[in-house]
């Protein structure tokens, strides 16, 4: 709860409208896309300055009210739901795209934009942002640079992080801060553009940021190719990379996933197939777009490929794309929960990977479901269970301890573009070990002394004990 | 991984008799399955003229569960947020995890019509219009005749000259300019209950023509021209005199009692009328009696034959471009030279997302010769008609609609076509709003195309 005083001294800020506390915004904002986390904040406030962001803060700062900054709330790791009560702070009024810049080829917004509609900006005048994640439909940019979000493009143009060149930033002290800037270079002191990317609201809250946007490719070619061998196909994705050829997409879904695709978008997709590579390629050069196409091809069905089709127009290619991309919601249609999870390998690892979900999966009597980013290495063992099952959610629970556990000896990563959150904060150690938690924990009391940032993610009360697995 | 405990903090500890009414009607697996991935919020008209979590699908199903759950009390707020919702369905068709959120919306709001104290004066008025009005068919067109003659013998001039009108909301006056003239003679009185298909052939299928009872009313010529084009097309029609309202406005408003009584009595008077197909030309109707299935499927008697009936329901547009010989349709020659006549379209809400009728619309104008067919930016975004919906929140629907506009105004057509009465009405509303009658006209589909028949 929080006090009178407060609650006015926030109205006041923001206008009567834009500070809410009644049952209806509370119960609206206990969430976000995580399952089986639910939390209610004690306010929801929506400011539309940097000034409303830095005196909600320095008031917050003064009072020890926990702020939770939050986009579209598509989160799939429980980083926008107030664990530990505070205010949720909705950016979605300050969503101005302020400027595409065409001489130095960036853009500068404000967080609450919708990624779509920027990237619908952007192309319409030729250029090209590349981070695409799945979400990019309700999400806001803002999200995507907290949760430093990837997507499907990731291995051949890299995700956010390579992309943000300069913030703007509000401080728990109301300070506000400038990172960077319309530079390509820029090495004046520590990288702070780079550390705020994927703070996941633990340090700042951001009012505005600029990006570096690219000359658009202008030809793509997209292909399909289909397996009956769940391990040729993954094969597939090292022997590509394997052969220097990098392909803009290079998705990889197994036959369930595969399954319930097909029965949400009806597009002809082949259900007697064990695994499916999604391949996209695209550049400036006609010719270097199709010899690549062509030697994948080529390598599909040297890897054991059953049958490669190739996208006859582009509204067959943006159909393919589109289903891939309605992957994760589709496969809540099995079971009414769905735990997406984003472990990430080395890509020549893929198929070890692979293998070892399938062997966890039946080790603990779950299913999951496996699609996601082969080509650079972040897979989406993704379980479909009921919340309902205490028993299931345990052993739901072991089998992804155990694919984290997989992931980090193989050289991986518990989280390659969700974040931590709080879902995986207890496993943060098993992969930055105890010194590299101490020191982001320096890191963040310097930002907020406090605690006062998104308390509760990234680090856990406790860390999880590393199993030691029977093999 | 573990869930979170939530503490019921502020539902109250005393039992709340519209909270305890919707752990009963609310399908709680149905509530379950949404995994609040936000994709229903871009196709959500409230949520995009608001911004606001609550006023989106997500919200709305997160507020139903949230209840049930005993999370919160079902306030005032949370029965303004589920009115507040146009019931349009687009987010039905973008959800991934395929929650039916139209019918948790219709067992929400079912379960607060039976736990709202109206004023006074509204219960009998609520139940003149749903019990009195709407399910008879004499009574519809009693009150058609009257507005006839309001209309008809300078009672509109009158009213309007004498500056009534300007008492009344702008809306309103607005509204009274764009009525189309009532007529007291429906389609059976003009054409009887059985037209066969035209020029003697061997007709492809009998069809049932779904008259509707306001559409019967104040559309009855789009009524007239649907039977000749089905008629037209190689169909023998047939319109049951035993139909009546199919219980939409029921439906929706809460009374799903009553929109119950009315799909039984549709399902009698079709099944004895013994036609392959039901024929509806208002998709807002049209949804309804696709989803009679769902409306009646624990009534032992009625399950079975509402599915059956379900199943052959198809919109004026699904039936012509999947079974239909198709006719001929050129545009006549237009006074403003030799241009091309441009059309536009704005979906019916219910059409494409409940009955799913795709592109028959458009795949028909396209084939008139003449007309160029000009795509009208978001028409498959509500414009706020709703069907009652703008009568009971005024604000929002003319809101949506001003927005809508904006996208109409740059497709500089001719005519704007739309599927669905109410539609119709608002779109007309929306030309008259911004003073664009000289340039542009809404019409009906079906008139547009009889119009431009080749006979």
């Amino acid at each position: 709860m929080l006090a009178e005083s407060i609650r006015q001294q926030l109205r006041q800020i923001v206008g009567e409208a834009w500070f809410k506390d009644d049952p209806e915004a509370l119960v609206t904002h206990s969430y976000d896309a995580t399952p089986m986390v639910q939390n209610l904040p004690d306010g929801v406030i929506y400011p539309h300055t940097r000034e409303h962001v830095s005196e909600i803060l320095k008031l917050a700062n003064e009072h020890r009210i926990p702020i939770v900054g939050r986009g579209a709330g598509s989160n799939l790791c429980g980083g926008t739901v107030a664990t530990e009560g505070g205010i949720i702070m909705v950016m979605n009024r300050m969503n101005k795209l302020i400027e595409i810049d065409q001489e130095n080829l960036t853009a500068t917004f404000q967080p609450g934009l919708n990624t779509k509609e920027f990237h619908l900006a952007v192309e319409a005048l030729g250029l090209f942002y590349p981070p695409d994640p799945s979400s990019m439909v309700i999400s806001t940019l803002g999200g995507n640079i907290m949760e430093c979000a990837g997507g499907l493009r990731g291995l051949k143009y890299g995700t956010t992080k390579d992309y943000v060149i300069g913030l703007e930033a509000v401080l728990p002290s109301g300070e506000i801060i400038r990172t960077g800037g319309k530079l390509y270079k820029d090495v004046a002191g520590y990288d702070l553009t780079k550390l705020l990317v994927g703070s996941e609201g633990t340090l700042a809250i951001i009012t505005e940021a600029t990006v570096k946007l690219l000359p658009a490719p202008k030809y793509k070619k997209t292909m399909l190719a289909m397996y009956k061998d769940i391990y040729a196909a993954a094969k597939t994705v090292s022997a590509i990379i394997g052969h220097q050829i990098i392909p803009a997409t290079l998705e990889f879904i197994d036959n369930p996933t595969l399954r319930v695709v097909e029965a949400f978008n009806k597009i002809g997709l082949p259900l007697d197939m064990e695994a499916v590579l999604l391949i996209e390629q695209d550049g400036n050069d006609m010719v270097q777009v199709e010899r690549d196409i062509e030697a994948m091809t080529r390598i599909c069905h040297e890897q054991g490929a059953a049958d490669v089709k190739i996208a006859s127009s582009a509204e067959e290619a943006t159909k393919l794309m589109m289903a891939r991309r309605s992957a994760l919601s589709t496969l809540a249609r099995i079971r009414p929960t769905t735990i997406l999870e984003d472990a990430t390998v080395p890509r020549s690892k893929i198929a070890d990977m692979v293998i070892e979900i399938n062997k966890i999966a039946k080790k603990y009597n779950v299913q999951i479901c496996t699609f996601g980013h082969a080509g650079d290495g972040n897979l989406h063992p993704t379980c479909t269970t009921d919340a309902r099952d205490k028993d299931e959610i345990h052993r739901v629970e072991q089998a992804f301890e155990e694919i984290f556990d997989a992931a980090i000896r193989m050289g991986g990563t518990i989280t390659g573009e969700h974040g931590v959150g709080m879902m995986k904060a207890p496993y943060l150690e098993w992969k930055v070990g105890e010194a590299g938690i101490e020191l982001m924990k320096g890191i963040k009391r310097a930002f907020d002394p406090n605690n006062i940032m998104n308390p509760g993610k990234i680090f856990a009360k406790e860390s999880r004990k590393r199993l030691v697995v029977q093999r | 991984m573990s869930e979170t405990s939530i503490k019921p903090k502020l539902a109250s500890t005393s039992v709340n008799p519209l909270a305890e009414r919707l752990k009963l009607t609310l399908n709680y697996d149905e509530l379950s399955n949404c995994i609040r991935c936000g994709f229903c919020q871009p196709s959500c008209p409230t949520f995009k003229e608001t911004g606001i979590e609550a006023a989106s699908p997500r919200g709305r199903l997160a507020l139903m569960k949230a209840v049930v759950d005993d999370l919160m009390v079902p306030d005032e707020a949370f029965r303004e947020q589920m009115d507040l919702c146009l019931g349009c369905r687009a987010c039905e068709p973008v959800c991934p995890a395929d929650v039916k959120y139209g019918q948790l919306l219709e067992q929400t709001r079912d379960a607060i019509e039976k736990h709202t104290e109206h004023r006074w004066w509204v219960k009998p008025i609520r139940n003149a219009v749903f019990k009195q009005l709407f399910p008879n068919q004499k009574r519809m067109r009693l009150l058609g005749s009257a507005l006839r003659i309001y209309q008809r013998f300078g009672i509109q001039g009158l009213v309007q000259k004498s500056g009534f009108m300007k008492l009344l909301p702008d809306t309103m006056s607005q509204m009274e300019r764009i009525l189309p003239e009532a007529s007291a003679k429906g389609v059976i009185e003009q054409l009887g209950t059985y037209v066969p298909a035209s020029g003697g052939r061997k007709p492809i299928a009998t069809v049932g023509m779904f008259r509707g009872c306001i559409m019967d009313v104040l559309f009855t010529e789009t009524n007239i021209n649907t039977v000749k084009l089905l008629s037209e097309a190689g169909f023998d029609v047939v319109i049951p005199e035993a139909q009546n309202c199919c219980g939409a406005l029921h439906a929706h408003s809460g009374e799903l009692d009553q929109a119950r009584e009315l799909a039984k009595k549709n399902v009698d008077a079709f099944r004895t009328a013994g036609v392959d197909y039901i024929i509806s030309n208002a998709g807002g109707c049209g949804a309804l009696l696709v989803e009679y299935g769902h409306l009646l499927h624990d009534d032992p008697e009625y399950a079975e034959a509402a599915l059956n009936f379900a199943e052959n329901v198809k919109d004026v547009s699904q039936m012509l471009m999947e079974k239909g010989n198709i006719p001929q349709f050129a545009v006549k020659e237009n006074g403003s030279g030799h241009e091309r006549v441009a059309v536009t379209y704005q979906d019916s809400c219910h059409l494409r997302n409940v009955m799913k009728a795709g592109n028959a619309p458009r795949d028909l104008m396209n084939r008139i010769e003449g007309a160029r067919l000009v795509e009208l930016q978001g028409a498959d975004r509500c414009c706020g008609s709703a069907g009652i919906y703008n009568l009971v929140q005024p604000q929002m629907s003319m809101d949506i609609l001003d927005h809508k506009m904006e996208h109409v105004k740059q497709t500089q057509a001719h005519y704007l076509l739309t599927s669905n009465p109410g539609c119709l009405l608002q779109m007309k509303l929306g030309i008259e709003r911004e003073q664009m009658s000289e340039q542009m006209k809404a019409v009906h589909i079906v008139d547009f195309l009889y119009e431009n028949l080749v006979k």
